[in-house]
């Protein structure tokens, strides 16, 4: 092998080791139908969900697995959800720490304690902790599964993309390997390749934001502590280690500590093991027995891409979109955008739905990457007060949360990352009055119970026809697309999520668990046309 | 709708109360307690609109 594609990153599983591809011995460029550029969380999520759905896709990335270090860790219900309709989520959850309960403290005090999800009935937790690159190992397991059963994905580790190049009909890359350039042909290419975006600089184009004037130091330390599985943040904590501090539980004995150091500070000196010892011996005290697992300082941003399509190119996750990690919301939205986006590009690449349907992904995603963004940037701004003032407020509300309750309703030490409803969009179809807000069109599906196993996992690949209290036909079609019908008997929680007010309900449910359109009875014609706008035909 | 019309039961006692509330205390504690008191009376009124008008009056007074 005569070329090097340097590592910027540590592996810490190897999971798709470079193997030469016959496209590297091609006269004239393979082309394929769609190509994701990055390995990381997002891009892998994205070509599994095409290999599920049919799509012949193949993913390059310049490393050969998942990379080493501190970064996602809280995985949301949702997440979870998505991943178990693709397949991969049983060993997150198996593997993974579940907690629903937090603690604030302002110095010594604690505040008052709080409870992810006080409403059962949910076969998912609100929130698991689980290292990223097992996460990424977790998906990659269900993509080695799914090619076991014929999913066209396709693989290619130490294949860097250099230069692309937009045409018509399709986009034009250029790949390095080990084994020298070649090049290849995207009819639609998906950009997963993460927050510094080789692709979005070479297309030219911006990613505008905020980046907070403050550092944080990232310890995951390795200990045996009995310390509750439980989220603890800390406000000028009286142990000096930070303007905040945060303590949370990972698989295998690992804890994530967080330490807030300000602006102005020396890097270098900041990660010297024996500075990181100091200020984690003075949060644990001085008789716990830890080793430190790694360790990395963070400046944090909000960014976004003003669009998110461009013409057959399409970027999802931290491309597109950056956020603070309060609230967890940068890995939990990337997945959200490839739950929006496969079902889509599946039914373009079939030729079912008009390429228009793409510009929905553009719409919908970027309304969720402004409400992720406008919750990260209000917690990063009371977290880190950015005035006098400001600061004299954030104290303010602190000093009352101990004793008024409606002051904690204020505290925001990050808002977790909750699914977006895709209000307003163009895809959107007819709603009903009497029906409850949290599942009107646009909103994901809530999971419920039912006789035998979950509500969630009921639902069809493709499009459901949902009746509750009301038989639906078992199979429909219309627009050459199949709807899946599912006929349910009400239960307390499908009355309390689905029906309320309402005797009986009928939901068209798109591909990504999103409702597309309700009513209270069953009307075909009606339905056929939802059908059609759901899929950008109208 | 925010009430700007007169509207305290007891203007000149509510008034001295409110320095009252402040004797004694370092310019740093007053604003603190100010904070404090603007949250309280915020949760008080609650409606986000009638919050954002008088904020808005409060940031220009001829605003009205
Ligand atoms: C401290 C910290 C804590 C966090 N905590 C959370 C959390 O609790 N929950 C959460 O949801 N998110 C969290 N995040 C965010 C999360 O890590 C990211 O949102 C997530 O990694 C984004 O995934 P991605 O696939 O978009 O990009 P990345 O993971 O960055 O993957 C990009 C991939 O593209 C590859 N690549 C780049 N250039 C090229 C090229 N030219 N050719 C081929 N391949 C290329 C890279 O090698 C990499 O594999 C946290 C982040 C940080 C920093």
């Amino acid at each position: 092998m005569k070329h090097d594609i340097p590592e910027r990153y540590t592996l810490a599983f190897r999971l798709y080791p470079y193997a030469k591809s016959p496209d590297q011995d091609a006269t004239t460029p393979v082309r394929h139908k769609a190509v994701v550029v990055g390995g990381g969380p997002i891009g892998l999520a994205t070509a599994l969900d095409l290999g599920r759905r049919g799509v012949p896709v193949v993913l390059l990335d310049d490393h050969e697995g998942a990379g080493l270090g501190s970064r996602a860790l809280c995985f949301a219900k949702r997440t979870l959800e998505i991943c178990d309709r693709l397949g991969a989520a049983k060993p997150m959850l198996a593997k993974g720490v579940q907690w629903n309960l937090g603690k604030v403290f302002h110095d010594d005090r604690l505040l008052y304690e709080f409870n992810l999800l006080p409403e059962g009935g949910h076969a998912f937790p609100a929130f698991i902790n689980l290292q990223q690159p097992w996460f990424e190992k977790f998906l990659h397991d269900a993509i080695v599964a799914a090619q076991a059963e014929g999913a066209p994905i396709e693989l290619r580790g130490k294949n860097r993309v250099d230069a692309v190049t937009p045409a018509a009909d399709h986009v034009a890359l250029d790949v390095m390997t080990p084994d020298g350039p070649y090049k290849v042909e995207a009819e639609w290419l998906i950009a997963c390749d993460g927050a510094r975006s080789p692709l979005r600089n070479m297309l030219g184009l911006g990613f505008d934001g905020r980046v907070f004037e403050d550092n944080f130091l990232i310890a995951d330390v390795k200990m045996k502590a009995d310390f509750p599985t439980e989220r603890w943040f800390w406000f000028e904590p009286h142990f000096k280690s930070g303007d905040s501090a945060l303590l949370h539980k990972q698989p295998d004995d690992i804890w994530r500590i967080d330490f807030q150091l300000g602006w102005n500070i020396d890097r270098a000196k900041e990660l010297e093991p024996a500075r990181i010892r100091a200020r984690v011996d003075a949060m644990l005290g001085p008789d716990v027995d830890y080793e430190l697992d790694w360790c990395s300082i963070y400046t944090f941003q909000c960014r976004r891409m003003e669009r998110f399509r461009h013409g057959r190119v399409l970027f999802a996750g931290d491309s597109a979109h950056l956020v603070s990690p309060f609230g967890a919301r940068g890995a939990n939205s990337g997945v959200q955008d490839v739950d929006n986006l496969a079902w889509k590009l599946a039914l373009v690449v079939e030729g079912v739905a008009p390429e228009r349907l793409l510009d929905s992904y553009d719409a919908e995603r970027v309304h969720g990457a402004e409400e992720n963004i406008l919750n990260s940037t209000r917690a990063t701004d009371f977290i880190t007060p950015k005035t006098p003032v400001s600061k004299m407020f954030r104290n303010a509300v602190l000093a009352l949360a101990g004793s008024l309750p409606f002051a904690r309703t204020v505290v925001n030490s990050g808002r977790l990352s909750m699914p977006c409803t895709y209000d307003g969009s163009v895809l959107n179809g007819a709603d009903h009055p009497a029906m409850p807000a949290r599942t009107r069109p646009g909103s994901p599906c809530p999971d419920a119970p039912l006789d035998r196993g979950w509500l969630l996992s009921r639902l069809g690949r493709g499009f459901t026809l949902m009746g509750i209290g009301l038989e639906v036909p078992k199979a429909m079609a219309g627009h050459g697309v199949a709807l899946e019908g599912l006929s349910l008997a009400p239960t307390p929680e499908l009355g309390a999520r689905y029906l309320g007010g309402a005797e009986r309900a009928v939901y068209l449910i798109r591909p990504d668990q999103h409702v597309a359109a309700r009513w209270d009875h069953l009307d075909e014609a009606a339905v056929a046309a939802a059908l059609a706008r759901a899929i950008g035909k109208e | 709708m925010l009430i700007t019309t007169p509207n305290l039961t007891r203007p000149d006692e509510s008034y001295a109360r409110l320095i009252a509330t402040h004797e004694g205390l370092s310019e740093a504690e007053s604003h603190a307690l100010n904070a404090r008191l603007i949250l309280i009376l915020m949760n008080h009124i609650g409606d986000e609109a009638v919050l954002a008008e008088a904020m808005l009056l409060a940031r220009d007074p001829s605003a009205v």
